[in-house]
Formats: structure tokens, sequence, C-alpha cells
């Protein structure tokens, strides 16, 4: 017998498809079960190209080695007092955001993933969520650690993973991720793979990256760094899924083309909030709201849907709604936190005169005209030490779970809020948009039992009867110290005791 | 079909049916152009109180906070319920006057807020 090492071909052959077996005993579609539901129609999984050519012995040493560099990085970090570098505490709030509401999304992909890793019928296709899902489970546990050295200076970290379940924020991105890992296999893949990694994570992660870098947060751009070539990966199956799709059956392309449109919109909706980190969190700017939409979504995303076009994809019905928005989406949703942020496991603040300067500039259109005024106000209020925090409890869209503060920008109405509702079986929903209306009206009961936050407040769900203390105490935010504004927080005497501020 | 599931009779419970409430309707109430407060509220009220209490009551707590609500002049104010017009009798209840669970309120003070910027 031979000991000669494998070649690389034969290798990868024995390490990735030979992994797969014959069915003589048992029935494919039992051990698949999950696999036609969908009415995706499959005929030939030999079809499927490995999107990542990468065997999982290799796998284990490329993550290894990337394990060791960063946490000798995160090690340095922490001795040399890292945190004192970021540009001003204020921006430490981007990063509370990306800890409570964004690393919960990275687990909810890993079990996603892991899912559909088991349920779909091609080993190749298998394997890829496979290592994806354990892609999504380092990135995780490398952004905790990473954010574990600012909890010990800060406040608004520590309970994150309780507030995953509960806060009213927090409920719209895992309604997300709920939505998607509850549907099938394909729509997962479709839904995370496609849509979310392949077209929008640019405008999640580059700007979360790169508005650490400009603010000098070392352990931010590090877990980014170690998560670029992952992320790369990811955004090759997400495309190898949608044109797999596509080129398997004919009948398969009214399914993806709405899947594609439903979780364009619902990624869209999400990154409300990266869009007012941009504009509004980041001390030292990166570029504006508009400016990153434009350059990644309609350049590149623009390119993708023209290089779709050969499979008869097309662009979303609602791309003249989200161009128009773009002059809003941030604006909006600051003032949403800034109003509400004695509810907010993150510090608020009114930009300042130089800010708002930074912001006419960007949004010459809108801005002066529309929210200047807004914080112009809140400033004259807060100088007669009456800042504005608003009281009650707002309107919350069935499907998204965004409060209804979106305007009717679209058809020139910028201060008119936008009304859909449904009624469904006797009982009237209500939405922020056509598109989020839509997406019940095509499958009402998976939207009817949504744990809206609000209502549930209401029901007495949330610790109980009692005001506003009592759902703060429940959500386990610290009140007085985790929210609030940051002026006359905990976090802005420390910062400017160890800066020596006066 | 109402969702793509593996059981085609699946049927998602109603997280807020008016039964959960305690007794309680869902009323959302916005103020129209007045975008110092970012959208509609939400309120558990009582189907049988009467109109004229949400006024005296319910809208100083929801809307008070905004510096033009105490010039408000009530008898020039239009109402809409559920984006329909709408001249509710202030004596008459809730339920009378045709609010039902989750129900959305629109009032129109026919001025445009702060700095005529609609907030």
């Amino acid at each position: 017998m031979s000991n000669k090492k494998l070649n690389l071909k034969d290798k990868y052959r024995l390490l990735t498809r030979d992994l797969d077996w014959e069915f003589s005993y048992e029935d494919r579609k039992e051990a698949f079960p999950y696999e036609e539901f969908e009415g995706i129609k499959i005929t030939d999984w030999d079809k499927w190209e490995d999107p990542f050519r990468l065997t999982m012995d290799a796998y284990w040493k490329y993550q290894a080695e990337k394990e060791k560099k960063l946490y000798a990085i995160y090690d340095a970090f922490a001795q040399n007092n890292g945190h004192l570098n970021v540009t001003d505490a204020r921006y430490i709030n981007a990063i509370k955001i990306f800890l409570t509401a964004v690393s919960p999304g990275e687990l909810a992909a890993h079990s996603g993933f892991a899912h559909t890793g088991r349920h779909m019928g091609g080993i190749g296709a298998r394997l890829a969520a496979q290592m994806q899902s354990l892609d999504e489970l380092r990135h995780i546990q490398t952004q905790i650690h990473a954010m574990s050295h600012y909890n010990k200076f800060f406040d608004g970290f520590d309970e994150f993973s309780h507030m995953h379940d509960r806060v009213w924020y927090i409920s719209v991105v895992k309604s997300f991720f709920d939505d998607a890992r509850s549907a099938g296999p394909f729509e997962f893949m479709v839904a995370v793979g496609f849509s979310f990694e392949y077209v929008l994570t640019n405008l999640l992660f580059v700007p979360f990256m790169s508005g650490a870098a400009y603010n000098g947060d070392m352990a931010t751009v590090t877990f980014g760094f170690s998560a670029q070539s992952d992320e790369a990966r990811h955004m090759t199956l997400g495309l190898e899924v949608i044109k797999f799709l596509l080129e398997q059956h004919e009948d398969n392309l009214p399914i993806v083309q709405k899947w594609v449109d439903k979780w364009l919109w619902r990624g869209y909706r999400i990154l409300t909030v990266v869009a007012m980190m941009m504009d509004y969190m980041l001390p030292q700017k990166v570029m504006s709201w508009k400016e990153a939409w434009e350059l990644y979504y309609e350049q590149a995303g623009g390119a993708l849907f023209k290089d779709l076009e050969r499979y008869g994809i097309k662009v979303p019905d609602f791309e003249d709604v989200i161009k128009a928005e773009k002059d809003h989406y941030s604006h909006q949703a600051w003032w949403t936190f800034y109003t509400h942020g004695q509810a907010a496991a993150f510090h608020t603040w009114i930009p300042t005169a130089e800010e708002m300067d930074w912001l006419s500039e960007k949004y010459p259109d809108t801005f002066d005209k529309y929210y200047r005024p807004r914080w112009e106000m809140a400033k004259e209020m807060a100088d007669k030490g009456e800042r504005f925090y608003s009281t009650g409890l707002p309107q919350l869209c069935q499907t998204c779970q965004i409060p209804m503060i979106y305007t009717d920008v679209v058809n020139g109405n910028p201060t008119e809020i936008v009304y859909r509702d449904f009624t469904y079986k006797g009982e009237r929903f209500h939405f922020c948009s056509d598109k989020c209306c839509d997406i019940f009206k095509d499958e009402p009961e998976k939207y009817v039992h949504a744990w809206l936050p609000v209502h549930q407040i209401f029901q007495g769900n949330c610790g109980g009867p009692g005001g506003l203390e009592t759902v703060i105490d429940w959500y386990k935010l610290d009140n007085g110290s985790a929210n609030l504004d940051y002026e006359g927080s905990p976090d802005e005497k420390r910062w400017k005791e160890w800066k020596g501020i006066a | 079909m109402a969702t793509h599931a593996l059981r085609p009779d699946y049927h998602g419970e109603f997280k807020d049916s008016a039964d959960r409430f305690h007794g309680a309707i869902i009323v959302y109430i916005a103020w129209d152009k007045h975008l110092m407060f970012y959208s509609a509220r939400a309120f558990p009220l009582d189907p049988n109180m009467p109109f004229g209490a949400v006024v005296e009551h319910v809208l100083p707590e929801g809307f008070g906070q905004h510096p033009n609500f105490k010039n408000v002049d009530w008898s020039k104010v239009t109402w809409r319920l559920n984006h329909e017009e709408f001249t509710p009798d202030f004596e008459k209840s809730l339920a009378d006057n045709g609010f039902d669970h989750k129900c959305i309120l629109r009032f129109d003070s026919h001025d445009h807020g702060i700095a005529g910027m609609d907030i």
C-alpha cells in the first residue's frame, strides 16, 4: 500500500463532495424534509459550484491563525488602555449599539446556517452553510471579547444578552432573524446569504469598521479585519445561491424574486440605525449615510442587478421609495432615539454647531429645512433645563417592528407620516410602508404573532403593571447611567476625568 | 396561502387580540404635522369612556409637552378615525363613536407647528 500524500485535487474531492452518501435504505426525501415545501425545484445538485474552495481541515487552520493574531492584539489593546485613544466618549455609544443589536444577529445567523447546513440536499451547499455557521459563531465571540474591554469603563454593555429578547429597538433585529430562521432553507439562504450578506453587508460593516478606524477604536477595527475574509466568503456563497437557484429551474424565478424584494426591504429598514450612527454618532465622520447608500447600494447594487438581469431578476419595485428616503432616514431615526433616550441602552445628544453645519452640507435639500429647526428647539429646551424626553409609547409597524416614523417623502410630503393598514381575520394591522404591508399580506399567519414591545408592555408582560421605570428595570437598563443624554452621564464624567477636561 | 409552512393549516396565534388588554382597546393617536412627536402614540383606553375625556385627559398626557398644545382651539380641530373624516360626539363613548381595537385617531389643528416647519 502506498503512503503517498494525496494530491490537492483528490484531497479536495474526498473532503467535500465525497462526504455525501447514497441513501440505500432510507428515503432521501425523508432525510431532507424541508427541501420542497417552499416550491423551489432542484434538478441537479451536482451543478452547485463550491463558493469557498475550502476543505474543513484548511478552514480550521486558517481560522486558528487569525484567532491567534486577533487575541494578541486584544491583549495589547487592553494593556495599553486602548479605550483612552478613541476620539470622544460619545463614539462608544455607536459600539454599544453594535454589541446589543448587531452581535446577537451573528448568533442568530450561526443557528440559521447550522440548520440550513443540515437541510439542503446538496453536499456542496451543506458544507458551505456549515462553514458560514462556524464563522458567525466566531464573529459573535470575537465581538464580545473586543467589547469586554470597553465594558469595564463604560455603561450600557453588560446586559446585551438579556436585552436581546426584551428591548423595543432590539426587537427589530431579532424579528428580522426570527423571520429568516423560521423560513425554509432556501428562503433563509436568499434572506441572509444573498440580500443581507451580498447586497447590504457593506452598508453595515464598512460604516462600523471605518467609523472605528476614524475614531481610534482599535479593538473594533481588529475584529473587523479578522472577519473580512470570512465576509468575502459569505458574499460569494450568497451570490452562488441565487445563481444556482435561478439556473436550476425557471419556476424558481418568481419565488426568488419575491424573496429578494422582501429581504432587501427588511434589511434596508434595519439599516435605519446605521444611517443615524454614521450621521450623528461618530465624532469623526467617515461619510454621510446618503453617500454610503449611493456608493454601496445605488452603484454597486445597481451593477449587481444588471448582472442578474439575464436570469430575469428585476430591481425591486420600491427603488423610488428608498431613493427618496435617503435624505431623511438618519435624521428621523436620531430624533426618535433622542426623544426616547430614557428607554435606550446608549446615550443620545444634540449635534454640535459644527456637526449641524456638516449635516447641512451633506443634506442641502433637507437638513436646514426640516431637521435643524428640531435640534434648535431641543437645544432651547435643554438650555432651560427641560431636556425633551417624549412621554408615551409609539405605534409600531407589525412587520419591521420599527416605530411608524417614516414620512411620505416619495410623494413629496416629507412631514406626513406614512400609514398603511390591513384587516386580517377581523383584526386591523398597521404598517410603516407599502412594502411592509405587502410582506404581511403575503404571509399574514407569520406576522400576526409578532412580539411587539409596546403592546406587550400594555398587556403587562414586561415587568407587570407600572410605568416606564418598571419596564426599564425589566430590560435591566441601569436607569440614570446607561440611558439618558450623554451630557451629564457617568460616561461623560469619567471621560473628562481621564482626559483632564474641566 | 396565509404562510409558507410545512403544515398547510399552520396558524399563528394573534398576540395582540382585544381580549389581552384587560378590557382596554388600543387606540393610536397622532397630531398631524407636529413631528416633535416622532410617531403616533399608542394608548390602552376604556371603550366606555366618553370622547370628551380623551380630549380632556389623554391628549394632554400624550401631547401636552408641545409648546403649542395649550393654544389648540378644539372647536376648529378636525378629526380622522382610521383615516376617514370623522365628527366625534364628545358626550358619547369611544365605542359609540365607532372606536374599535387598534383604531387610529388623527387630529389636525390646522397649523404648521414650531417655526412653521410641521414640528
